[in-house]
């Protein structure tokens, strides 16, 4: 497996929402990703990343470019070590909110992406697996 | 600290976004908005976007608290420029921004600011 | 073992000889391909069954022995789908060998009935394993070229015209699905920005049926129409698709709709600000003058 292939963003700080923002857009440009399906996943990755930075005390994303038998896609894994979430279904209701917000986070990034996944363990953190195919 | 700056066209303000923008300039920026039009009486408030690469719900919600706050405090908010690739996505997202007036630049929007004060011959700075 | 692969090494040419006055007679078109064009796949075709009978094995066709006779009727097909054949008359041409090879097997065992149904039964095999693989790809590069067609189709049937200054028209032909939304979508929007259109048509009067899906797509173009600052106006609402709307129980508040064409056409000059107004004149009854409104 050629290491250009992963890369691990660690969010602490709003700056590295930011960050995590940007490595999405350039892996996605490098994949040659069309200017709408970029935005979406960057739109996608600037609210999860937030969501892990702000309910779940930070953490890391890791980027991985990977493929089916057909096509090509990104892949994002958002790891925090927050509370965790104890009602996933409720938490990608539309409206959901436990911090203030529009509640759109979960949801919303769902409907930016081709596949998402949530594993979350109370206590232990949240773990959100996204992936957008070309 | 970092500060997105605000410039003063007579009655209205003018507010060029063009940074990636991370959550505390964005409060930061609302913050300024509201104290500078109650500084200066403003009438309006145009918000260009049109550098902007993605609007997510955070900046959603802060362009449409600025909208709701300058409205209170009587002036009109216009955002002009969104980007369609951006747009889209606002929309894929769940955002319609249905508080908020927009406009396709920066010379619509000033148009659309008179338009709803009312006052099409007023110059500006007047 | 067998006698046939060396037997259709050693006469191949006569074999292929054979193939060709068969054509002529039977399954050539003449309207479609030409006499060299088919000489020269009938010599390629017998050349790559020549070498892949060399290998002996004459059953299993996927091996690297017959790469070559795959590859060539795969390049056969291709051709012929794009000369407009047919499936059938792709598949003769392979199997129109037939009987050429069954008259090389019957003079190779003149006096061995046992030899000589052998013989036939597996030639038989193989010239059947054979055309299923042209059918096969035959089928395929016709799934290839319907893909293509329909991918230059949504983009020719996505057209964003112009209509007037600062006004465009999206008309929309056709059933709207998610993928041909996303592109009438990105079309619309881009034109908008170019254009530096505030207003912007989409006439459905096109479109077979509105279901619910349907209406949400639209309205989300609407949305982000608005976004970016522009208004859209539906129009071409059939009596039908206003009904079927009802009965959905679809909620279009907000968006404006006309029945026709010209109707969104009025609002939208009206919206920009322009009028269009008859030039009064000996032969000017019929000209109309466009000017902007102070």
């Amino acid at each position: 497996m050629k290491s250009a292939k992963q890369e691990t963003v660690p969010i602490a700080t709003s700056s590295d929402v930011v960050m995590a923002r940007q490595k999405v857009r350039q892996w996605a440009i490098e994949m040659k990703f069309t200017l709408v399906d970029q935005t979406k996943l960057v739109t996608a990755a600037s609210e999860l990343a937030r969501n892990a930075l702000e309910h779940g005390k930070g953490g890391h994303m890791v980027i991985e470019q990977v493929e089916n038998s057909v096509k090509n896609g990104l892949k994002l894994v958002f790891e925090d070590r927050g509370p965790g979430i104890s009602d996933v279904d409720a938490a990608l209701r539309d409206g959901f909110t436990t911090g203030g917000g529009m509640g759109l986070g979960l949801g919303g990034s769902k409907r930016l992406v081709n596949d998402f996944q949530i594993e979350s363990e109370p206590g232990k953190g949240t773990r959100v697996t996204v992936v957008r195919w070309k | 600290m970092e500060r997105i700056p605000i410039l003063r066209m007579g009655q209205f303000l003018l507010v060029t976004i063009q940074v990636d923008m991370h959550d505390r300039l964005a409060v930061q920026l609302q913050d300024d908005l509201t104290e500078k039009i109650s500084e200066c009486s403003s009438r309006g408030v145009l918000i260009d976007i049109s550098t902007l690469e993605i609007v997510d719900s955070f900046i959603g919600r802060m362009l449409a608290n600025i909208a709701a706050m300058a409205r209170v405090l009587d002036a009109e908010t216009v955002v002009v420029g969104m980007q369609p690739a951006v747009a889209i996505t606002l929309v894929e997202l769940g955002m319609s921004l249905s508080g908020v007036r927009t406009a396709l630049n920066v010379e619509t929007g000033m148009e659309l600011l008179y338009e709803l004060r009312g006052d099409f011959n007023s110059e500006m700075g007047g | 073992m067998s006698k046939l692969p060396e037997m259709i090494n050693k006469h191949h040419e006569e074999i292929r000889a054979d193939w060709l006055k068969q054509m002529s007679t039977a399954v050539r078109r003449a309207d479609l391909i030409s006499n060299e064009e088919l000489e020269s796949q009938s010599r390629e075709l017998m050349d790559a069954i020549a070498s892949g009978a060399r290998s002996g094995e004459l059953t299993n066709l996927d091996g690297p022995a017959w790469g070559q006779a795959r590859d060539t009727l795969g390049a056969i097909s291709t051709s012929r789908a794009k000369q407009g054949f047919s499936t059938s008359e792709t598949a003769t041409f392979v199997l129109s060998l037939k009987q050429p090879i069954f008259n090389a097997v019957r003079r190779e065992n003149p006096s061995d009935p046992a030899a000589l149904f052998d013989d036939i039964w597996k030639s038989t095999q193989l010239i059947d394993k054979l055309a299923l693989i042209t059918a096969d790809a035959f089928q395929a590069s016709r799934e290839k070229f319907i893909a293509r067609q329909q991918e230059e189709l949504m983009e020719l049937s996505t057209p964003v015209v112009k209509l007037w200054d600062g006004i465009l028209a999206l008309p929309i032909i056709g059933t709207l699905d998610s993928a041909r939304t996303q592109v009438v979508m990105e079309s619309l929007l881009q034109a908008v920005v170019q254009t530096n259109s505030r207003v912007a048509i989409i006439d459905i009067t096109g479109v077979p049926t509105v279901d619910t899906l349907v209406a949400q797509h639209l309205l989300k173009t609407i949305t982000a129409a608005r976004l970016m600052g522009a208004d859209c106006i539906i129009s071409g609402v059939r009596p039908q698709i206003a009904q079927t709307i009802v009965h959905l129980g679809i909620d279009l508040a907000g968006v404006i709709t006309k029945a026709k064409l010209s109707d969104a056409f009025a609002l939208a000059l009206q919206r920009t600000g322009q009028v269009v107004t008859k030039v009064n004149g000996d032969n000017a009854g019929k000209r109309t003058l466009l000017r902007r409104e102070e």
